[in-house]
């Protein structure tokens, strides 16, 4: 692949997606796109490349970025945000919210691991949220992953990463070589596609927002325009669990650090008083 | 350091398991079969055992209820390795008092995630 294409292609992800393709990662641009250009019946990347330039096919670049975004996801992947969810989020939601249902969104939810996984945790422990209805929004930009997420059915790999046995027997059903996830957990979680970077979203306000491990993706001032408009998606007192390798610090006065717990923030009072 | 007993009939599966428990900081031991494994555990009782189900001379689930009814036998986390993958013998398993369960094939991230859920890395 020579450098003008190269760019585009950056170019094109950075539009968007948001994504941030550094010049190291040719071998990556490389490797995901190959098995598109066969799929799509062309001898190479190069000639895939040329079709996108030149045909503006919606369909075509629509499948170029989803290859492109990373789908990495297992459930209960790090284990500590939902032990956050669990001890200091859930309790206080329920008690602030009198009885109104609270809106959970995972943002970048991949093949709906992650969804699922918050579904799971409530479903096995009601007191959490005081008998509180949940609704659980979950939005990626890939109408694949999302396909997947929605028919809950998971690979023998995918359910042993993350997932405890007891969960495993509560929750799925065997189907020839892959499990699926309860009708009842499916029902608790609705699947949307949706690009953060997309200023027009409408999805209402939350109370908890999972977007984990996307933001390191992006460059800083769109970090920073993802996150304000996260904000923006809020309820007074909601939280913000990002990735591990992941802080607001630099980049938005919107959130605040909530009681020491790594990767939870609070919608800050600025930001609740400028909405 | 932890001890942790690999016990499959397959030479080559031990050898693979040994790599994965010892790169997790484990000292491996290594059985043939069920009746192996609990004489080794009734000289020593590791702290974690890999299981695998079906075995000559004695089976994964006839050692298992063997070894919790030993002294001390109730003490190692016991994980299932095996190729059954259907509920039933998952159900089974647990019921005769194993941790957790694996269903091969497996890899280093699936061992390190179950050995994760109960509390052994």
């Amino acid at each position: 692949m020579n450098s003008q294409d190269f760019d585009f292609v950056s170019q094109l992800l950075r539009k968007r997606a948001g994504i941030v393709l550094g010049a190291d990662k040719m071998y990556l641009l490389e490797s995901r796109l190959a098995p598109l250009a066969r799929k799509e019946g062309l001898p190479s990347i190069d000639d895939l490349i040329q079709v996108v330039r030149s045909r503006r096919d919606e369909r075509l670049i629509t499948q170029l970025v989803d290859v492109m975004t990373t789908n990495e996801t297992f459930f209960f992947r790090d284990k500590t945000p939902f032990e956050h969810l669990k001890e200091a989020v859930l309790p206080v939601l329920a008690q602030a919210r009198k009885g109104q249902r609270i809106r959970i969104w995972c943002a970048a939810c991949s093949t709906g691991q992650e969804p699922y996984s918050i579904a799971m945790m409530i479903d096995q422990q009601p007191a959490l949220t005081g008998g509180v209805p949940v609704e659980i929004v979950a939005t990626d930009i890939s109408e694949r992953c999302l396909e997947r997420g929605r028919q809950g059915l998971f690979t023998q790999f995918e359910v042993q990463r993350g997932l405890p046995i007891q969960m495993l027997m509560h929750h799925f059903t065997q189907q020839d070589d892959h499990w699926r996830v309860s009708e009842r957990i499916r029902s608790m979680v609705t699947f949307r596609k949706m690009n953060l970077m997309d200023p027009s979203y409408t999805l209402g306000k939350f109370d908890v927002i999972f977007c984990r491990n996307v933001l390191i993706y992006f460059d800083g001032p769109t970090k920073t325009e993802v996150m304000n408009r996260l904000a923006q998606s809020m309820n007074p007192g909601a939280f913000l669990m990002l990735g591990a390798a992941e802080t607001v610090i630099g980049l938005t006065q919107a959130f605040e650090g909530a009681q020491d717990r790594r990767g939870l923030y609070k919608l800050s009072s600025k930001a609740v008083k400028a909405a | 350091m932890k001890r942790c007993l690999i016990v499959d009939d397959s030479r080559v599966v031990r050898k693979v398991a040994r790599r994965i428990v010892e790169d997790l900081r484990f000292e491996a031991d290594e059985a043939a079969d069920g009746a192996q494994a609990l004489e080794f555990c009734r000289k020593t009782m590791p702290d974690c055992i890999l299981l695998d189900w079906n075995m000559p001379v004695m089976n994964g689930i006839d050692f298992l209820r063997a070894l919790r009814r030993e002294p001390g036998g109730e003490r190692p986390t016991v994980v299932f390795c095996t190729t059954e993958n259907d509920m039933s013998h998952i159900a089974e398993a647990m019921r005769s008092g194993a941790n957790e369960y694996i269903m091969k094939p497996f890899d280093s991230e699936i061992i390190e995630s179950k050995f994760n859920e109960v509390g052994l890395c």
